[in-house]
């Protein structure tokens, strides 16, 4: 028996999620007196993940694996399984993870929890914890299926080092044909996304117009974070649909959210609850997004963002 | 073209969420459901082939008897017919098994669903289906052009999006972009009048296989109130987010 996280990368390098599902998975091998395996597809520097506690790296490379395809990676995760005798599959929550997740559940005929925000509570009966209710509660799943599949929330768990000697084996598993092809990929460039970045800088209805975007672009580009906005702005066409957060746009789980101008309706709170620190700048006292953060200031964006700027890249100079 | 669109039934966004019997059941009590918001992209994209490509329209639902207002609902938005399987629905796997069933009996060209539901957040059902019919699917999709036989579909990506084609059969996991927020539909009375007439048919569940189930639920524990910094100071803010909060 063995559990098997599934790490994934761009261009050949681990996106940092794959740190922290190794960190996980190796605790959970742990639990289950057990070795964790780590699959890779067209990377080259797996030593990396040694360090996390991959035991086992299983490195598949093939330039047919280029571009993700979900049913593809499914195929794979299902051959590596019946290898490695997986009784867990860990993946992390990016969008491709999200993708092959139920695809993979399906293939091994396991019962799939996704949102884990914590380590089996208990392995027999398998139980772990998963955030619910768009982040409002939390659920105990049991998976009560032999194999169990579970994605876990990014920043939930932690990257954690736990050395240990592992091996990297080459993998050639078949590769099925799918019938849906990708015509084109068109990432926004240069720019922290909102999915990977530890700090995220957002907006609201308060700055009043596209115009005044400037001052949050320059915060986050001080802070190295993406930029957001809510609902409003995005359908007020001042942001791309891309930046709007919320229970009906993007999750956030970065360490530091900053909302300003934004009054921290029920639906927007949704999908900023799992970020670790809030902070929030609002000229109404009243405003509900006080009683969600950690840190406030009541006062004009327009006067307090631009103090902050400068500040911040004082402190920036001084802590380099 | 024959579109099926899954319709989840979940508390409305602003509701409480509580729970009883021991923080092990939901507790619905007050609480106003709809139809989840991503399956509401779905079914007005459905709507839109119907009336613009010419597609027949079918809603289904698992649940008991509780969920029909919310299939009535999508019947007077413009749907066609509704099936309900009579079955709670607990866990994603059986809700997939069950659409899958039907499915596999009475072939639709295109299946439609939200890319989750907002009370447990699984976001499974759709890739299940496809995986258990073998179908291609594409998830998080943000939108959707049918000529013919062959698709054309846009999902989100970490930071972008990607472009893929395929020929139907086809299931959807969509989401906002699938149709803008503002071209959904709300009932309007005629709608409502109709639907009424409509046939919504009740069929039994086939399968009691469990995958997961629910042990417990949680609330996040209160956090403390919020620290709050003088306007002109704000030196202190970052002092705190430096020291305390370890953020930056
Ligand atoms: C089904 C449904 C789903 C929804 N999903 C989402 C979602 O995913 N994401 C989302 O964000 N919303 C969502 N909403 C909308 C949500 O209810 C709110 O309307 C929205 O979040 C409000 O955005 P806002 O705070 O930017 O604007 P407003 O409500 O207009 O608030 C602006 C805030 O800015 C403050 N302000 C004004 N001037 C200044 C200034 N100079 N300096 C500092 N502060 C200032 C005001 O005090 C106010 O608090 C949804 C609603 C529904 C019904």
């Amino acid at each position: 028996m063995s559990v098997l996280v599934l790490a994934e990368s761009s261009n050949g390098k681990f996106k940092k999620s794959s740190f922290e599902v190794t960190s996980y998975g190796k605790k959970v091998a742990e639990q289950l007196n057990t070795n964790l395996v780590v699959l890779t597809v067209n990377t080259t520097d797996n030593e990396t993940l040694y360090k996390y506690g991959a035991e086992k790296v299983l490195n598949v490379s093939n330039e047919a694996l280029t571009t993700f395809n979900a049913k593809t990676i499914a195929n794979i995760v299902k051959q590596a399984v019946e290898k490695e005798n997986v009784e867990v599959v860990i993946l992390d929550s990016n969008a491709n993870a999200l993708y092959a997740a139920p695809l993979i559940a399906v293939n091994i005929n396991a019962g799939y929890a996704s949102n884990t925000v914590a380590l089996p509570s208990s392995t027999t009966p398998f139980i772990v914890k998963r955030k619910a209710f768009s982040n409002k509660a939390f659920n105990n799943c049991e998976i009560s299926t032999a194999i169990k599949v579970i994605s876990l929330a990014k920043n939930s768990y932690g990257i954690f080092e736990n050395e240990v000697s592992g091996t990297t084996e080459s993998f050639t598993p078949e590769l099925t044909s799918s019938n849906l092809t990708s015509e084109s990929i068109e990432q926004t460039t240069g720019k922290v996304t909102i999915a990977d970045a530890d700090i995220v800088v957002s907006g609201g209805r308060g700055l009043k117009g596209p115009e005044n975007w400037g001052m949050i672009e320059e915060l986050a580009s001080v802070l190295n974070a993406a930029t957001a906005c809510s609902k409003p702005v995005s359908d007020l066409g001042w942001r791309p649909h891309s930046e709007h957060v919320g229970q009906t746009g993007k999750p956030v789980a970065s360490n530091l959210y900053i909302a300003i101008g934004i009054s921290g309706a029920i639906q927007h709170l949704a999908g900023i609850n799992s970020s670790k620190v809030k902070v929030v700048i609002n000229t109404d006292a009243e405003a509900p997004f006080f009683k969600a953060a950690d840190y406030g200031i009541i006062g004009d964006a327009f006067e307090v963002v631009p103090k902050l700027i400068e500040k911040l890249k004082k402190f920036k100079a001084n802590n380099a | 073209m024959k579109i099926l669109v899954c319709i989840s039934n979940v508390p409305d966004t602003t509701s409480k969420i509580n729970f009883v019997e021991n923080d092990t059941k939901f507790d619905s009590n007050g609480v106003q459901y709809v139809i989840n918001p991503y399956d509401e992209f779905a079914l007005t994209r459905a709507m839109w082939f119907k009336e613009k490509q010419g597609a027949s329209v079918t809603v289904i639902s698992v649940g008991d008897a509780s969920i029909e207002p919310t299939l009535r609902k999508a019947l007077a938005i413009g749907a066609d017919n509704a099936i309900r399987i009579n079955t709670p629905a607990t866990d994603g796997f059986t809700v997939a098994k069950e659409l899958a069933e039907v499915i596999k009996n009475d072939t639709y060209n295109l299946i439609l669903a939200g890319k989750e539901s907002i009370d447990y957040n699984g976001g499974m059902v759709p890739g299940m289906i496809a995986g258990l019919l073998d179908y291609n699917f594409v998830n998080a999709c943000v939108s959707l052009e049918i000529e013919g036989e062959k698709a054309t579909i846009a999902r989100e990506i970490d930071g972008g999006k990607e472009v893929l084609t395929c020929n139907l059969p086809l299931v959807i996991a969509g989401q906002k972009g699938l149709v803008e927020e503002k071209d959904l539909r709300i009932p309007n009375m005629r709608g409502i009048m109709m639907a009424r007439k409509k046939p919504l048919t009740i069929i039994e569940p086939t399968t009691n296989d469990t995958a997961t189930a629910t042990t417990s639920f949680e609330k996040p524990t209160a956090k403390s109130a919020c620290k709050l910094v003088d306007a002109d100071n704000v030196d202190e803010l970052i002092n705190l987010l430096h020291n305390e909060a370890k953020v930056i």
